[in-house]
Parts: structure tokens; sequence; C-alpha cells
């Protein structure tokens, strides 16, 4: 990773940048996020993380709010959620909004 | 219902046909640019014969029926089209991710707002080179790279993701390096780096356009080094000169797998060059549906799974990786579209394929034979 890549960490607020959405996808029967030449199918998880990011609350906020629905260990969840945020920044399917 | 019988009675086991993800709608082959490796073919099909605008949207429907995500919005220019932003519209509104594939000429910032508005997914614009005299030369338009620099400006504007499409070659592989700036300038998220594929028009421009060997390796290497340090900031696509290498292309993701294009008159083919395989007769839209066409035309199912494979692709390991290479690759170098790909290491012909490529290289730069109008 170089300097200038945008880092992601849990007090990132981030939101699915313009021309990256999801799509559900009749024929195949799946959840897709489309971006330019790009289409991912996801899973149930990663279709309820890429909903969370509304550009409002932090990453680390989205990860305490699953828990708490979830009754499931923080750490872990912010650890996941981080990281698939990481992978669409690397990608430039987010907008970092701060 | 009489055909579903039929397959089950018949119950051998067949391969199932994915269904396509991407369709690429070659609205018209008008273009004001002439640049000399258009992957359209040599007999270009006059703006009388292309589809109505009431086709093009059937077309998409059924597209979007058939499982199709990303619909491109090509040519010649699409821009050509006086119905490109009711075309977009209407795609869009069938939930298909839009893609214009642009030189950029023919749009004016009010028309961007308007596709904008239509609800465009992105834009894909090309550069033919960094210079505009160079790109301008490359390109046969004069003041067609200042143009393109306004629409990026435009585009950028109304927030449209924007890639750089860069075709490269000898006269401009130099360059590349300051293609990845420009791009970034521009506000692109994506730049696509394609070496340029010797077809139809290209195939006539060989001499003039084939890399050297030294280009290749250094434009490799600068796409690595670029890819580390603007990771995050610039998504680098790259299609490597595959003269120049071990294996072929795994070409469009396999024939008939992943894609279907269509031509301005509706002919629907495997990709952009399948029409130079003689043996092969392709339907158009008005003669079938999209969906009889993908799943059961002789020309999609012509190199379809491993049947039709040569021994020697056929008990490679690596048949699932690039399916046996290109096919019209194969018929314009080997004359036999269902041979290995000549670029192939393990081809018999690869040998004669170096030495040809490494002469042409040589060739001091021929004149360019631009495209057709």
């Amino acid at each position: 990773m170089s300097a200038d890549t945008p880092a992601i960490s849990g007090a990132s607020v981030v939101k699915l940048a313009r021309g990256v959405r999801l799509h559900e996808d009749p024929v195949r029967g799946q959840m897709v996020l489309l971006a330019p030449e790009r289409a991912m199918a996801l899973d149930d998880i990663a279709v309820a993380i890429v909903q969370a990011l509304d550009g409002k609350r932090s990453l680390d906020r989205i990860a305490g709010d699953f828990a708490a629905k979830f009754d499931a260990p923080v750490a872990e969840i912010a650890g996941d959620v981080r990281a698939f945020a990481q992978e669409l920044a690397i990608r430039r399917l987010l907008e970092i909004v701060e | 219902m009489s055909s579903a019988i039929a397959s089950t009675v018949h119950s051998a086991p067949v391969q199932r046909v994915p269904p396509p993800m991407a369709m690429l709608a070659e609205l018209t082959h008008r273009c004001p640019l002439a640049c000399p490796y258009c992957s359209n073919p040599t007999a270009l099909t006059p703006a009388g014969e292309e589809l109505s605008t009431e086709e093009w949207i059937g077309v998409f429907s059924q597209a979007a029926d058939l499982g199709v995500l990303h619909l491109h919005l090509s040519g010649g220019e699409p821009a050509a089209r006086r119905d490109l932003v009711e075309l977009t519209r209407a795609a869009v509104s069938l939930g298909l991710y839009t893609n214009l594939i642009t030189s950029g000429v023919g749009l004016t910032e009010a028309r961007i707002n308007d596709l904008a508005e239509a609800g465009l997914d992105h834009i894909q614009l090309s550069i033919q080179d960094v210079s505009p005299e160079s790109a301008d030369r490359i390109g046969g338009y004069k003041g067609g790279h200042e143009r393109k620099m306004a629409v990026a400006n435009w585009v950028a504007a109304t927030g449209i993701p924007l890639t750089v499409n860069a075709v490269c070659h000898r006269q401009n592989m130099g360059e590349i390096d300051a293609l990845i700036e420009l791009a970034i300038r521009l506000g692109a998220r994506r730049v696509e780096i394609a070496t340029v594929q010797f077809h139809g028009w290209a195939e006539r421009n060989k001499a003039a356009l084939m890399p050297t060997r030294e280009q290749v390796e250094h434009a490799t290497q600068t796409v690595a080094a670029a890819r580390e340090k603007y990771q995050g900031i610039l998504v680098i696509d790259y299609v490597p000169a595959d003269y120049y290498s071990k294996y072929p292309k795994a070409c469009m993701g396999g024939w008939g797998r992943v894609g279907l294009n269509v031509t301005p008159s509706g002919r629907v083919l495997p990709c952009h060059a399948a029409e130079t395989i003689p043996s092969l007769t392709f339907k158009t839209v008005r003669e079938g549906t999209l969906s009889e066409i993908w799943y059961e035309s002789d020309a999609f199912n012509a190199y379809r799974g491993e049947d039709w494979m040569p021994e020697l692709c056929r008990n490679c390991e690596r048949k699932q990786i690039d399916f046996g290479g290109c096919r019209c690759q194969a018929m314009a170098l080997a004359g036999d579209a269902s041979t290995t790909d000549p670029v192939c290491i393990r081809s018999p012909l690869r040998e004669r394929l170096t030495r040809e490529t490494e002469r042409l290289s040589a060739m001091s730069p021929a004149t360019l034979t631009y495209r057709g109008r």
C-alpha cells in the first residue's frame, strides 16, 4: 500500500461511490454489487454490511450495532467490517465521507 | 414445451450454459474518429441498416430477462445516435448497469447532463495518446484530444464514474506512465491499458502498430509499479500483448460464456471479430430471441465446452483457464478457428509467430491505414 492510499479505520465513515450499487439478480437468485466492469456476488453478511454503509455511521459504530443485534463479539465483527470496507476501498467502490 | 420434453428424452450429459453477464450494444458504426485499430469490422454497417430505437429497447429488455447485468453502449461512436439519452433511460429503467463507451466526440456538456439525469452508471472515455498532436494523428481527427479533455471535465462535474481507456501499440507504448497520470488528472477511478488486438483494421496496420519485446516488457513493469503506487486511487486493468506471452488470453472469458455483442444491424455475436470465422452464420435479433441465440444457436455453441478442442488443448491443464485462447486469432493466424491459439507456447505455430512478430516490430513505422468513416 502506498502513502496515498486512503486508509480505512474504525473511525471511517463511508458509503458506496456513485456508480456502485446493489442489485437483486432474479435470474441467478443472488445479490450482486455492480460497479464499473465488475459484478461481485455477495453473501448475506456482505449484503448486510453494504447496506449498513450509509455515509453516516462510522465502521466501529456499524460493528457495534451488528454486535448488539446478533449478540456477537464486537471485536471480531469490527475486524470483518473494516477488512471488507478496505477491500471495497482498494477497488475504488467507496466514497470516504470522513 | 415440446423442446423441453425432447431434451429430457435425449438426456445426454449436457454442460449447463450460464446466462450472459454482459452485453455490448454497438449502436452504430458511425464515428468521427478513424483509429487504425478500430474493433469494428472492415465492412461497416451503413446508418440506414441500424436497429430503430424501439428495436434496441426491445433487445435491452430481452437482455435483462436473460440475466445480463452490464450493458455497454458502444459503437462506432454511440453519441452519433440521436436517441442515445432515450436508450440510456430505457436501459437504466430495466435495471441494467449502463456504461457508455465513447470517444467523447459528439458529446456536449448539455448532453452529458442529460445522460446523468437519465441514470447513466458509468462512462468509458477513449484516449489515443498523451500529446494532442500524437493523439489526433492516431485518431485521425484534429481537435479530438482537446475535446476529450473537456468531456472528462464535464463528466467529473456530474459525478458519473469515469474510466479512461487507452489502446497501446508501438507508437504510444512508451507513454503508459504519462497516460496513467493523465487519467488521474482527469478524475478517472479506473484506467484500461489494452494492447491492440490484431483483428480487422488493426490487422491491416500490423507493421505500424506491433510493439517491440522491449516495449512490452517495460509496459508490464510500468503497470505493476503504477498499481502499487496508486492502489486505492486508480484501478488499473491491463491487457498485455499476447503475441509476446507464453499462453493465450482467455478471450471473452471463453466463447459464449460471459458476454455477447449485438452489431448495429442486430446481428448477435460472441465477440467483436466472430464474423471473421467463415464457417459460422450469425442470426439477428429480427430472426430470433436473444435467449434462443445465446442458448441454442450453432454459432454460440460452436466453441463451448471441450468437444471442439484439438487434443493439445483437451489434454492441457490450462483448458479451464484460457479455453484454448482466441478463436478469431486461431482463424487469422492458422487459418483454422478450431485449432490452438498460435500464441500458446505449446502450439506448433508459435516459433513462426515469434519470428514474424519480431520482423513486424522492427519495421519502420509505415503509414497508418485509417478506419473508414
